[in-house]
C-alpha cells in the first residue's frame, strides 16, 4: 500500500507507544487469569490516552468507526465483568475459559481508548436484560451463552464489516483485523460450550453499522 | 509468548504433534533454496495478496483432504464431523480464490505432507493447529496489502473462519481451556498474531514442494 499520514504519525510517537499500537508481540494472560479491574488500570496504554497524538490525527471515517468499536467492546466488557461476578452464574470448569474472554475484551477497550485519545468514551449506560428479553441474564447460564454467542458473532461481522473503512490506514487496519480474529475464536468456544456449530459456513458475512447498531441498540440503556 | 517459527542454519523440520515446531532458515526472501528465475512468482499487489492466500488454502485443502480420507484412530464422531466441516470450508476457500484469480491463478501446488503421521490424533491436530493460526496471522498481516476494498472484505470473510477452526482444533487439544480462544497467543493488548508473507511462507515453506517467490510481497 501506499504511504500513509498515519504511519507517518506513528513514527513521530513514543517509540513504546508506537510499538503497542502497531507491533504483533505477543503477551499472554496466563492460566492465572488477570483479575479484569487490574487491566483496565493497567498503565500500559491508558498512560498516554489523555494525550493521543495518535487520536488527534486520525481521519473523521476512522474516528467514526473506532468510536461504533468502542461502543461494542464497552457491552461486551461489561457482559463479562457483570457475568463473572454473579455469584453462581458461570460455571467453574468456565471460570478461566471467560475471565481470559473478558480480559480479552478490557484490553480492547483499553486500546481502542488509547487509539482514540480525546474522542473516547466511558462505558455507557447498559441493560444486559435488553429491557427484560433476557431477563435472567446474569442468572441462567445458557441465557448468558446465548447472549456471549450473539455479542461475539456481532463483533465478527461489525469489524468485517467496517476494514474496508480503515484501509487508508495500514497500522489501524492492521489492529482491527487483529481484533477481528480474536473475536472470531472467542465466538467459536462459545458456541461449542453451547453445544452449537462453531461456524455457519464456509464464509462469515459482514454486517453494516447501522445492522449492527440495530441488534447492540436493546442492551444500550 | 508462542511461536512457531525459529530460525536455525540449516533447514530443519521438527514436527511432533502437540509441540510441534516448525525451524527453518535460508534467506529472508521465501523461494525455498530455489532460483528465481525456476521459480513462479505469486505476483504484484492484490493478485500477488490473492495467490498467497490461494496458496494456503490449497495446502490447508490438500492437509484436510487427507485428514478426513485416512481418519486417525479412534477419530469420534464430533471430531469428523468438526475436521470434514473444515475440509469443506478450506475447498471453498481455494475455489473461491482460484476463480477470483481467474487466468492469474498460480498451478496447483505439489505438498509434502511426510512429516505428519496421519494415524496419529497428536500429529494431525497440532499440525491443523498450527495451520490454523498460521492462516490466521497471514490473513491479518496481508490486509494492509490489500488494495480493493472488495478483496478485503473477501479476505475478512475467510479469516473469520480461519479463527473458528484454529478455536474448535485447540478445544480438540486442550479443552474447556485459555487455549480456544488464544489465551497462550493473544497479546495484552487483545490483539491476535500478525505474520508477514515471508514468516508464514518460510513456515509454510516444508509442506510445499512446488518453486515459488513472493519477492513482491513486502
Amino acid at each position: 500500500m501506499t504511504t500513509n499520514q498515519i504511519s507517518s504519525v506513528v513514527a513521530g510517537l513514543d517509540p513504546d507507544l508506537t510499538e503497542r499500537l502497531v507491533s504483533s508481540n505477543r503477551g499472554s494472560f496466563g492460566s492465572n487469569a488477570l483479575k479484569l479491574g487490574a487491566l483496565v488500570s493497567a498503565p500500559l496504554v491508558l498512560a498516554v490516552a489523555a494525550t493521543n497524538a495518535f487520536g488527534a490525527e486520525l481521519p473523521a471515517g476512522i474516528v467514526d468507526v473506532l468510536k461504533f468499536a468502542l461502543t461494542l467492546e464497552h457491552i461486551e466488557d461489561a457482559f463479562y465483568r457483570s457475568g463473572l461476578e454473579a455469584k453462581g452464574l458461570i460455571p467453574e470448569k468456565y471460570v478461566d475459559v471467560f475471565t481470559n474472554i473478558g480480559a480479552h475484551e478490557a484490553a480492547h477497550v483499553a486500546f481502542l481508548t488509547a487509539a482514540l485519545g480525546k474522542d473516547a468514551f466511558e462505558r455507557p449506560k447498559l441493560d444486559l436484560t435488553a429491557g427484560g428479553k433476557y431477563a435472567d441474564a446474569l442468572t441462567n447460564f445458557d441465557t448468558y451463552l446465548t447472549l456471549s454467542q450473539t455479542f461475539e458473532d456481532l463483533g465478527v461481522a461489525a469489524y468485517k464489516g467496517q476494514a474496508a473503512n480503515l484501509i487508508e490506514s495500514d497500522d489501524i487496519l492492521t489492529a482491527a483485523l487483529q481484533i477481528h480474529s480474536v473475536e472470531a475464536r472467542h465466538a467459536a468456544q462459545v458456541r461449542r460450550i453451547g453445544g452449537k456449530p462453531s461456524w455457519d459456513g464456509a464464509f462469515d458475512e459482514p454486517k453494516t453499522k447501522e445492522e449492527v447498531l440495530a441488534a447492540a441498540k436493546p442492551f444500550l440503556a | 509468548m508462542n511461536t512457531n517459527f525459529r530460525l536455525s542454519r540449516r533447514h530443519v523440520l521438527k514436527w511432533s504433534g502437540a509441540a510441534a515446531t516448525v525451524a527453518v532458515a535460508g534467506s529472508l526472501l521465501p523461494n525455498f533454496g530455489i532460483s528465481t528465475a525456476l521459480a513462479a512468482d505469486l505476483g504484484e499487489g492484490d493478485i500477488g495478496v490473492l495467490n498467497y492466500a490461494y496458496a494456503l488454502e490449497q495446502l490447508e485443502a490438500a492437509f484436510y483432504t487427507m485428514v478426513v480420507k485416512s481418519p486417525y484412530a479412534d477419530m469420534s464422531a464430533d471430531e469428523t464431523a468438526i475436521l470434514t466441516d473444515i475440509m469443506d470450508h478450506e475447498v471453498a476457500h481455494r475455489d473461491f480464490l482460484k476463480k477470483a484469480l481467474g487466468e492469474k491463478a498460480i498451478g496447483d501446488l505439489e505438498v509434502d505432507f511426510s512429516a505428519v503421521d496421519f494415524t496419529k490424533r497428536d500429529s494431525v491436530l497440532g499440525t491443523a493447529k498450527v495451520f490454523e493460526d498460521l492462516g490466521v496471522s497471514a490473513y491479518n498481516g496481508a490486509g494492509k496489502l490489500i488494495e480493493n476494498p472488495d478483496y478485503l472484505l473477501a479476505a475478512g470473510k475467510i479469516v473469520s473462519i480461519e479463527a473458528r477452526h484454529a478455536a474448535v482444533i485447540r478445544d480438540l487439544l486442550d479443552p474447556d481451556s485459555i487455549s480456544p480462544s488464544g489465551g497462550d497467543i493473544i497479546d495484552k493488548n487483545g490483539l491476535d498474531v500478525v505474520n508477514t508473507p515471508a514468516m508464514v511462507l518460510k513456515a509454510a515453506g516444508p509442506f510445499i514442494k512446488t518453486a515459488f517467490t513472493a519477492n513482491s510481497l513486502v
